[in-house]
């Protein structure tokens, strides 16, 4: 086994893709084409060097592995990186999709290009090492900076009311997250270290569990997003340009579920007992109010944003059964929504890119001079409302399972919500899809390019790949989400059985 | 070496000497030898009498040094500190180069009058008892209230030299009665003999007291003593802008520490409220007010009032984290005020200066390297991760949640979020707005400030070390 810092290579190497685009001066056209591939190589490559953590991952294992650690700041903060079942899938999904970025702007990002690149290279960087950090001001360090870059994206590269909603999406974040950081010194001062793996193994008085729960949860229920804090999504994802929504939908909400993964349930597993209540009846409003209001919408982009607070609901409804399903569940869902939300807005954008409106009116009877679009879209949609034999269908129904054994109620309705979500999907495929074509702007429109193919269907094959088998990421985690759960019942155990003794 | 006059060692005060003689003699250069060059010649020796100063403290023995019967102290809390007003009275006089190559404008006092307020700062963050202290202020207000209106031509200047002046002069005052109200009740004017005489807050004592801090708040420009600030600000020439905002406000802040701390430990629960809230008023006034200001300047105002308040949290919490937080905290401070005033100072158009945000529209097209160091600079400012500003705050929250303060941390975090607010007006201003014209090539020795600072601030997160053990050890020598 080398011992070469193989995390830190794959989190920092497109740090590395940013300043070579920063030394290829110019903004001709070649030097837009060359920022474009720099850009698509170390991302590939990234990829590629991501590969090898999964090769070498031990999925026996619950513990960290590929660990490094420095002295960093003093006293007890520390440069420590490493992975788990439960990070590395995400770490694998940001660095898969990134390329998918990459080439889903070579058309329709033309002014600024080296700027927009170093700004997405900079964000797979930032949201990397989130996902790999093993200590909480480090993890501070990477999940707040990602707001530079993607508030740059939103604002220089968005639509017409850019300013507005990058300006929310910025300050929304900022808000929840300060709080948290409060929570991370109160945390520091008790355990005298932000180091996340000796975090997890102290015991956190009662009182500060609460508290520093609440402020996690102010974090991570913004990120996530969920309801009533989600209304910055919807108009970021709407501004956005299509990679930005990409980012955004498959990878930025999922640092939120990941949150609560790696720091409330394991940290504070008192606090998370005390408080499932309270999430159980934000994910059940989140799953039924936010299908309801997408069933309004008349644009393309809001529509698929208010289906992705629907879905985060089941995540979050998941990771707070604390049960086996619900936990490995809210992962694969996550995952899942990852590859699924980020195809669906790719498919926006390649309307979007023909058509340059995403109002829903606009379009009707696409699938008469676009079939291999529609057989695409179609797929996406189906895995959005969570048909079985899509990889939409497995994550829905472990969460719902695992939230059964804790909450019938809860359950009972999430599964209403899921007939909900059918019926925003189907009537949006129907609309945009389907229909007689009689607008004459749709007349000349064009089926998929090469380019486009091949940035969809790789996305196509997951989905289905993931919903017939889904393995491979249920494997990579169920040491890790089995260590959790195990953790998590005999904190809480432990309290019940003292709070009998007391009686 | 003996090195002493009178029975008292002067080898403490050495750079304070070089400094004080420098100056004089620069003085009598800059009368006797008139001609063209003469303002270039004394502001380049003015620099380097800043450097030589700066050797010298590093080069004076480990340890704490006192002199003057105990006034006078040579800690690392003062090296730390002197050396910080060092290296900002030292950029200040290269950012104010260009103000003085001005034909109408060549003075050559100026410099000068920046190395005797250095002077003043120097003895101020010495300080070792009440006479000592005033000593420093004055000496360092009365060279800034002149720089203030430099531009003697221009009404803005000397109105925002008289606001100034009269003001400061209110405060010395409020200063003074404090002090002496100190004195009366504790028989002692000593720092030392003044905490082992105030054990406990006796009204006449906690009334100097207020009076004593009044007066300090004033030259933090902390709320409620801030109305000068940005009047003072948007009338002073540019570069006196960026001096008031960086080396008086490292003096101010140390002395600050330095009185509460080692005069009053007795007392901390008195001056703790005192402390809190004029943080938590300065936090809000500071976000709040900032964000309707279209001048730059007055916008750079407010940002500082704000920043005060921030470093506050910090000494509200009375310990040696709390003084450490402090430290780093007006370390960054500097570096980011410099940085950024470098960049004001490049907007011109035309060689005249524009100072309307609504000026910067469009830099990042025009002038992308600038606009991505000044963007830095101003995520930095609201505390975004990974920037320099971002462990300015963290290293002072942090001790306030340690001294269980936490309502001043909530409101301060919030504070925060809504500084970033009018922080990303401005980036929004560059980055999403279309162009309103180029900018005049940026001066060498801008660049230079600009670089060092910006770097500085973005990879500071790299290796945080050095300046953290120092601030350490520097707290440390106060307890």
């Amino acid at each position: 086994m080398t011992t070469w810092p193989i995390l830190s290579v794959v989190t920092f190497l497109p740090v590395l893709g940013a300043l070579v685009i920063y030394l290829n001066r110019g903004d001709d056209e070649a030097a837009r084409r060359n920022s474009r591939w720099i850009a698509l190589w170390t991302t590939l490559v990234t990829f590629a060097v991501s590969l090898i953590l999964v090769w070498r991952f031990d999925a026996t294992n619950p513990d960290f592995q590929f660990v490094e650690k420095a002295n960093w700041l003093a006293s007890g903060i520390n440069y420590h990186m490493g992975v788990d079942g439960i990070s590395l899938p995400f770490v694998i999904l940001t660095t898969a999709l990134m390329p998918f970025c990459i080439v889903a702007s070579w058309k329709s990002v033309t002014v600024r290009v080296r700027e927009y690149m170093m700004a997405f290279l900079l964000l797979e960087t930032l949201m990397v090492g989130t996902f790999s950090a093993l200590d909480l001001v480090l993890f501070y360090l990477f999940f707040e900076g990602g707001l530079i870059p993607m508030f740059l994206i939103i604002g220089v590269w968005g639509g017409p009311r850019r300013v507005y909603a990058s300006f929310k999406f910025f300050l929304y974040t900022l808000l929840g997250s300060v709080l948290m950081l409060l929570a991370i010194m109160a945390l520091y001062w008790n355990a005298g270290t932000t180091d996340i793996p000796t975090l997890m193994r102290t015991a956190v008085p009662r009182s500060l569990q609460t508290w520093a729960w609440l402020a996690f949860f102010a974090s991570f229920a913004v990120k996530m997003p969920m309801w009533p804090v989600h209304t910055w999504l919807p108009d970021a994802h709407v501004e956005a340009p299509t990679a930005g929504s990409v980012i955004l939908a498959a990878i930025l909400l999922k640092m939120g579920g990941y949150g609560f993964l790696r720091f409330s349930l394991p940290m504070f597993p008192l606090a998370s007992h005390d408080f499932a209540p309270l999430i159980f009846s934000l994910s059940a409003i989140a799953i039924v109010y936010t299908s309801l209001v997408a069933l309004m919408q008349e644009d393309i982009k809001k529509l698929i944003a208010y289906s992705s607070v629907a879905h985060m609901g089941f995540v979050t409804m998941g990771i707070f059964a604390a049960t086996t399903q619900g936990v490995a569940g809210g992962i694969f869902q996550m995952v899942s929504h990852g590859i699924v939300s980020g195809a669906l807005f790719l498919c926006v954008g390649i309307v979007y890119d023909r058509m340059h409106t995403r109002e829903i009116a606009a379009y009707g009877g696409l699938v008469n001079r676009m079939p291999l679009y529609a057989l695409v879209f179609m797929v996406f949609t189906m895995a959005n409302v969570g048909l079985p034999g899509t990889s939409g269908f497995v994550g829905e129904f472990m969460t719902l399972l695992g939230t059964f054994k804790v909450s019938i109620p809860t359950a009972t309705i999430a599964t209403l919500g899921v007939i909900l979500s059918a019926c925003y999907a189907l009537w949006l495929y129907r609309k945009v899809v389907f229909g007689a074509m009689y607008k004459p702007a749709l007349a000349g429109i064009k089926d998929l390019t090469f380019r486009e193919s091949l940035l969809l269907f790789p996305l196509v094959f997951l989905t289905i790949l993931f919903g017939i088998y889904p393995n491979p990421v249920l494997d990579m985690s169920a040491a890790s989400v089995q260590q959790l759960v195990n953790n998590y019942n005999a904190a809480v155990t432990a309290v019940k059985a003292a709070a009998l003794v007391v009686q | 070496m003996s090195f002493s006059s009178a029975g008292y060692q002067l080898l403490p005060v050495l750079p304070e000497l070089v400094l004080a003689v420098g100056a004089m003699a620069l003085l009598m250069l800059g009368a006797y030898r008139g001609g063209e060059g003469t303002t270039r010649l004394v502001t380049a020796l003015a620099f380097a009498l800043l450097v030589v100063t700066g050797a010298l403290v590093l080069l004076l023995p480990a340890g704490k040094l006192m002199t003057f019967g105990g006034s006078f102290i040579v800690d690392d809390f003062a090296r730390f500190l002197k050396i910080l007003a060092l290296i900002a009275s030292a950029a200040t006089v290269i950012l104010s180069v260009e103000f003085l190559a001005d034909p109408s404008r060549r003075i050559f006092e100026y410099p000068i009058l920046v190395l005797l307020s250095t002077l003043g700062m120097m003895v101020l963050i010495s300080a070792g008892d009440l006479i000592m202290l005033y000593l420093g202020l004055e000496l360092m207000s009365l060279a800034l209230y002149v720089v203030a209106a430099s531009n003697r031509d221009n009404v803005k200047s000397t109105e925002a030299g008289l606001k100034y002046f009269v003001l400061g002069a209110l405060s010395s005052g409020m200063l003074l009665y404090g002090a002496s109200l100190i004195y009366g009740f504790t028989g002692t004017v000593d720092f030392a003999g003044i905490a082992a005489a105030v054990k406990t807050g006796s009204v006449g004592i906690v009334f100097g007291l207020v009076f004593l801090l009044a007066g300090l708040c004033f030259k933090v420009s902390a709320v409620p003593f801030h109305m000068w600030t940005p009047d003072v600000y948007e009338g002073a020439p540019t570069p006196v802008t960026a001096f008031f905002a960086s080396a008086p406000k490292v003096a101010a802040l140390a002395v600050f520490t330095r009185v509460t701390l080692t005069a009053f430990p007795g007392i901390v629960p008195q001056w703790q409220q005192i402390v809190v809230f004029v943080a938590i008023a300065s936090m809000a006034l500071g976000s709040f007010a900032a964000i309707g200001q279209k001048n730059i300047k007055r916008l750079m105002a407010y940002s500082s009032i704000g920043h005060m308040g921030f470093a506050l949290v910090g000494l509200a919490a009375g310990t040696v984290e709390g003084a450490q937080g402090v430290l780093v905290y007006i370390a960054i401070y500097v570096a980011m005020t410099l940085g950024s005033f470098a960049v004001i100072l490049t907007m011109k158009r035309n060689g005249q200066p524009v100072e309307q945000i609504g000026d910067f529209a469009g830099l990042s097209r025009t002038n992308p390297l600038l606009a991505f160091f000044f963007a830095m600079l101003l995520f930095s400012l609201a505390g975004i991760p990974p920037l320099a500003g971002f462990f300015a705050k963290w290293y002072v929250f942090v001790a306030a949640i340690k001294a269980d303060l936490f309502t001043l941390a909530v409101i301060g975090v919030l504070a925060s979020v809504v500084g970033a607010f009018y922080y990303l007006t401005i980036i929004k201003v560059m980055y999403f707005d279309e162009p309103a014209g180029q900018i005049d090539p940026m001066r060498v020795e801008l660049r230079t400030v600009l670089a060092v600072a910006g770097i500085f601030n973005i990879l500071f997160f790299v290796y945080p070390g050095p300046l953290v053990s120092v601030a350490t050890a520097a707290a440390k020598s106060l307890f």
